[in-house]
């Protein structure tokens, strides 16, 4: 078993897709970098944070994009948005059986601020036309900088998330949280509260992620082997049944509960049995906990 | 702008538009066309209960109005910042505004943007950023967030970035900036109707910001990089 979560972006790419079929578009020896961040005395990467090309899975044609938490914690500048646009964008003219986005990022990258931000939104409508073109996006999330932000969004715009019990997908972190509402509001250092609020089982037991896997790469390679044939048509009807779920959802919370019950209670709520062990069990034990 | 005053300069002081809490949704007249109006105001913060209040709104317009214009008016300070939305999914509620806004450009309808006050981070993202394209009023507000948190977060000195904010539009808040990036398309400044009516008619349906960017300058090198990915061996 090796953690999913320990591996670096191109690790990642060479233990999930298919052994020595990655081929990199834009690799480092071209020094894509961002052009940014050495008027900040910030050093740049070869690669801008981002490794994306073609590869197979299972056999099949896919294109894959890996990104790198571990330089700047995977925020998305105008390089490294410009990477993923491009990647989506031929993906929809040479149409592989499936887009895979390795999520590693806190999102918007603040040092290049304003050019992230439209970034991410030139990202959000690429994927929304992979889709739109009848190919699936599927969004893998078990890093160690979770998938945040605007990042956050675009998972939530994809066909499929995969997701691990470590892993993290939300909006705001933590910190930025507790620094604007103050530690009453949100603890970023209670790592139980942070995981019960973000981490990958509340988001399978709400059904915000598709599958729900062990921190372990081939449990990644498997689920997202088995996302490639599935697509869900964007039309009115599912955007009005994604509506009433989600408001119903917002119905059964009631705001001012605190962060011990809170997540607790959502659980419940939504009928989970035995809610309150769901932190101590095993990731295969929460899989079948999900309602219905 | 007040968006009253707004609504009034754009469609005539029987506007009829009301806002519900930080709500703004409502049909007005424009050229003798009905016009969808949807959006917030007072700096929402936008949580879950707004973004699904406005998603419902645009799903209503394409549900029951095929092939009616969406202007989206944009007063936000940027994504609710609480715990309890975040349990909720906010992020998963704000993709989903953004792709409500996406399925009624894919359905034909046009879809405008307009930055009136403030527009901040993800807020922003799942609105003007993903209509056809976004216009900006001159004196609204645009930006990730301001320089001195921008400082304490990337641990670079004010003195720094508020000099590189000058030079390069990377760096600093304003609408010229978003301009020139291509992320708003044009200023709306003098006679508001006539850019609106302008707009309906010339704004283009696929995403030109990349190239808009690159021509104005302020992103020189998006578009080349989305070029070279799309023509690398």
């Amino acid at each position: 078993m090796i953690s999913y979560a320990e591996c670096s972006a191109r690790e990642r790419i060479a233990r999930l897709l298919d052994a020595g079929s990655f081929h990199e578009w834009l690799p480092p020896s071209e020094r894509v970098s961002s052009p940014h961040l050495a008027q900040l005395g910030v050093p740049a990467a070869f690669d801008d944070g981002v490794a994306i090309g073609r590869a197979r899975l299972g056999g099949q044609l896919v294109f894959v994009a890996a990104q790198e938490g571990a330089f700047m914690g995977g925020g998305v500048g105008e390089v490294h948005g410009a990477k993923l646009v491009g990647l989506l964008r031929r993906a929809v003219l040479q149409r592989p059986a499936a887009v895979l986005l390795l999520a590693d990022s806190g999102g918007v990258r603040l040092h290049e601020a304003n050019a992230g931000l439209i970034a991410v939104s030139e990202v959000m409508r690429a994927v929304l036309d992979v889709r739109a073109a009848g190919i699936p996006v599927v969004v893998l999330v078990g890093s160690a900088n979770g998938c945040f932000g605007g990042m956050g969004i675009v998972a939530r715009c994809a066909d499929q998330v995969v997701m691990s019990d470590v892993g993290r997908l939300a909006m705001s972190g933590p910190e930025v949280i507790e620094a604007s509402h103050g530690v009453e509001e949100f603890d970023a250092r209670d790592r139980a509260l942070v995981w019960r609020t973000t981490g990958g089982k509340h988001r399978w037991l709400c059904g915000d992620c598709d599958a729900l896997v062990d921190d372990d790469v081939s449990a990644f390679r498997d689920a997202a082997i088995a996302a490639l044939p599935l697509r869900h048509a964007l039309t009115l009807e599912a955007l009005q049944a994604e509506q009433a779920l989600l408001a119903r959802r917002l119905a059964l919370q009631p705001e001012g509960l605190d962060g011990d019950s809170e997540a607790i209670t959502l659980w419940q709520r939504l009928g989970v049995n035995d809610a309150a062990q769901v932190p101590a069990l095993e990731v295969a034990a929460v899989r079948a906990l999900r309602p219905a | 702008m007040d968006w009253n005053t707004l609504a009034g300069q754009l469609f005539g002081p029987a506007h009829g538009l009301q806002a519900q809490g930080d709500v703004i949704a409502g049909t007005v007249s424009f050229d003798g066309q009905p016009l969808a109006v949807i959006g917030t105001t007072g700096h929402a913060a936008i949580g879950v209960q707004l973004a699904l209040a406005q998603a419902q709104a645009v799903l209503d317009t394409v549900a029951l109005h095929p092939g009616r214009s969406l202007l989206l008016l944009i007063d936000t300070q940027g994504q609710q910042l609480r715990r309890h939305d975040e349990l909720l999914g906010i992020n998963r509620a704000m993709a989903h505004l953004g792709m409500c806004i996406d399925l009624a450009r894919r359905r034909g309808h046009r879809v405008l943007g307009l930055v009136y006050d403030q527009a901040l981070s993800g807020g922003f993202i799942t609105s003007g950023l993903i209509a056809d394209a976004c216009y900006a009023l001159a004196e609204a507000e645009i930006r990730v967030m301001r320089l001195p948190a921008m400082a304490r977060i990337t641990k670079l000195k004010p003195e720094l970035l508020d000099e590189l904010s000058r030079s390069n539009p990377v760096f600093a808040p304003g609408v010229a900036n978003y301009v020139a990036m291509g992320g708003v398309r044009a200023v709306w400044a003098g006679d508001l109707a006539a850019a609106l009516r302008q707009a309906l008619h010339d704004t283009p349906t696929t995403d030109q910001r990349a190239a808009d960017g690159a021509e104005r300058g302020g992103r020189q090198l998006a578009h080349s990089v989305v070029q070279r990915v799309l023509a690398a061996a």
